[in-house]
């Protein structure tokens, strides 16, 4: 029981604090919109000054912020997240069409991103040569130096008929593995610089045996911190990734609410990609024993 | 590693130079229209041609350079100063204040900055000119992205409270601003140091990302991001390579920047 206590005091309560508070800046900035509480019907010029008032009344609840909020709290908890005016749907169909889109994507950029980010630095650590780190370095930092909607760019017209997930996917992953090599390369840099890593390479220990048994473990929750920003990082690169590859996800649906200036749709985008976001890195504060924390 | 560091100081200075020299570079201007010469190739009137509207590509590129690399710092001070004066105050009084202050950064910090970005932009009215736009696009990433910052900043002033000359000139008296300012600045400095080289090529490269999504600077005014639309023609880049040459610029620029940085850490 106590450490159920400790679960819900230590995970629970701040994941739901932290989505409450989401969820009341996505409203502020729903309230914000201009033109919020206009409603069409006011332009009818066959309603009389009484039934434009009456219309006016019914959305005087919504002026404020506090009440606005619980009421689109309420609505959430039912399913109902509002309806997008620009696209014409309700937002939870957008989104139910669109969320396992970006999720594929997301799921195949990630897991490349990592694969080679973190199978690079731990060759570079293992097997040291001047050639070889200058040569993974600069690979890491070109690909830091380009901007993520070029690198969809270049992919889309280097992949050619290849499917438009796989390269929104590619183009996550470049955007993923240059920081992910650059973390754990710097972590695994510090674990192998440690007196009992030098002694057992001095005593004869393989490169493979050091790394998979002395420097890789003490590492492994860092890098598992690192694990729930990197969702925020691909989330966020999703956004111009999607529009360049014509990908009908979340960060498309996006782009062209920014454009249509949708603020409903872009506040609920919001709170939902907050959502995950404090689930992963929750999520990958736990498994790694300290709850809430994030990589550096 | 000294020598990759000053060969870097080395360029970025010469690209700050090329582009703050724009007007004598390029004295053509980079809204001026020639209309006799759409779509030029490199010559001697234009280094690097035109557009399809005949403005002088290498004008545009000096001119968009000024507004990254002189913006992108800019927006870097503010996000540094946001943090600092927030990181500190909360470090320096502890206890609560302290404890709301690292759940009000773990709350920025989940919230997705780039959604967050398009948001507030949505919310500014349709008439913005294009020079305002452009400033509250660079205020807005200042000021959006002062959570990391403030993190590192917070920890230092944190370990920095418990240092036995802090309390030795806590037990002497010396309080409040003079604490601040004789004592714990001077020691975070390197920290706000770092912080800042970090963001700047952050900036840059979120404003071009931004500019080439077409929601960033708006025309006439010339920005990377907004020359980088040229690289949506790619297949015709084999005809005209010189389109390249705002993505050579930001690379080599962001490149340089990340050089700089005095730690190793970055954005993530």
């Amino acid at each position: 029981m106590v450490w159920l206590a400790q679960v819900v005091r230590r995970v629970v309560l701040p994941l739901v604090a932290t989505l409450l508070l989401a969820g009341f800046l996505a409203t502020l900035l729903m309230r914000l919109a201009p033109g919020f509480g206009i409603d069409q019907r006011e332009l009818d010029a066959r309603l009389s000054a009484g039934s434009v008032n009456a219309i006016r009344e019914s959305h005087a609840a919504d002026r404020n912020p506090v009440a606005f909020y619980f009421r689109w709290l309420s609505g959430v908890l039912r399913g109902d997240l509002g309806h997008s005016a620009s696209l014409g749907q309700p937002v939870a169909q957008l989104l139910g069409d669109r969320a396992p889109v970006t999720a594929r994507a997301m799921t195949a950029g990630l897991v490349l991103g990592w694969c080679f980010g973190l199978a690079l630095a731990l060759v570079v650590t293992g097997w040291p040569s001047t050639p070889l780190e200058a040569a993974a370095g600069f690979l890491g930092a070109v690909f830091l130096c380009v901007p993520s909607a070029v690198m969809a760019l270049l992919l889309v017209f280097a992949g050619g008929a290849a499917s438009q997930v796989l390269v929104a996917g590619g183009a996550i992953s470049l955007i993923v593995f240059p920081r992910v090599f650059r973390y754990a390369r710097g972590m695994l840099a510090q674990a192998a610089a440690r007196p009992h890593v030098m002694t057992g390479r001095a005593r004869g220990l393989s490169g493979a045996r050091l790394l998979f048994l002395h420097i890789l473990p003490p590492v492994v929750p860092s890098l598992l911190a690192l694990a729930g920003v990197s969702v925020s990082l691909a989330f966020g690169a999703s956004i111009p990734i999607e529009a360049i590859c014509d990908l009908p996800g979340i960060g498309q649906l996006a782009w062209q609410a920014a454009q249509q200036r949708d603020l409903p749709l872009l506040a609920n985008l919001t709170f939902l990609v907050a959502g995950v976001t404090v689930i992963a890195n929750t999520l990958s504060g736990w498994v790694n024993g300290r709850p809430g924390e994030k990589a550096p | 590693m000294k020598l990759v560091r000053r060969l870097a100081l080395v360029t970025l200075v010469l690209v700050y130079l090329a582009c703050l020299g724009a007007d004598l570079l390029a004295p053509a201007g980079y809204a001026t229209q020639h209309r006799e010469s759409p779509n030029a190739p490199p010559g001697r009137a234009f280094l690097l041609g035109t557009d399809e509207l005949g403005r002088d590509l290498l004008a545009r590129l000096l001119h968009g350079g000024r507004i990254s690399l002189l913006l992108a710092p800019a927006a870097a001070l503010l996000s540094t100063f946001l943090a600092t004066l927030a990181g500190l105050a909360a470090g320096l009084l502890g206890g609560w204040p302290e404890r709301a202050f690292a759940r009000a950064i773990d709350v920025s910090m989940s919230l997705p900055w780039l959604f967050l970005l398009l948001s507030i932009r949505a919310i500014l009215p349709l008439n913005v000119q294009p020079l305002e736009s452009l400033l509250i696009m660079f205020l807005l990433l200042g000021i959006l992205s002062w959570d990391a910052a403030a993190r590192v900043v917070l920890a230092g002033t944190r370990s920095l409270r418990t240092q036995d000359f802090v309390i030795h000139a806590r037990v002497c008296g010396v309080h409040g601003w003079r604490l601040v300012w004789r004592h714990m600045l001077p020691n975070l400095r390197p920290l706000f140091v770092a912080q800042f080289w970090i963001s700047v090529p952050y900036f840059i490269l979120t404003e071009a990302n931004l500019g080439l999504l077409g929601l960033g600077v708006g025309e006439p005014l010339p920005s990377w991001g907004n020359l980088l639309r040229g690289l949506e023609s790619l297949p015709a880049l084999a005809d005209a390579p010189w389109l390249l040459a705002p993505l050579v610029l930001l690379v080599i620029s962001v490149g340089c920047f990340h050089l700089l940085a005095p730690m190793e850490e970055s954005h993530t």
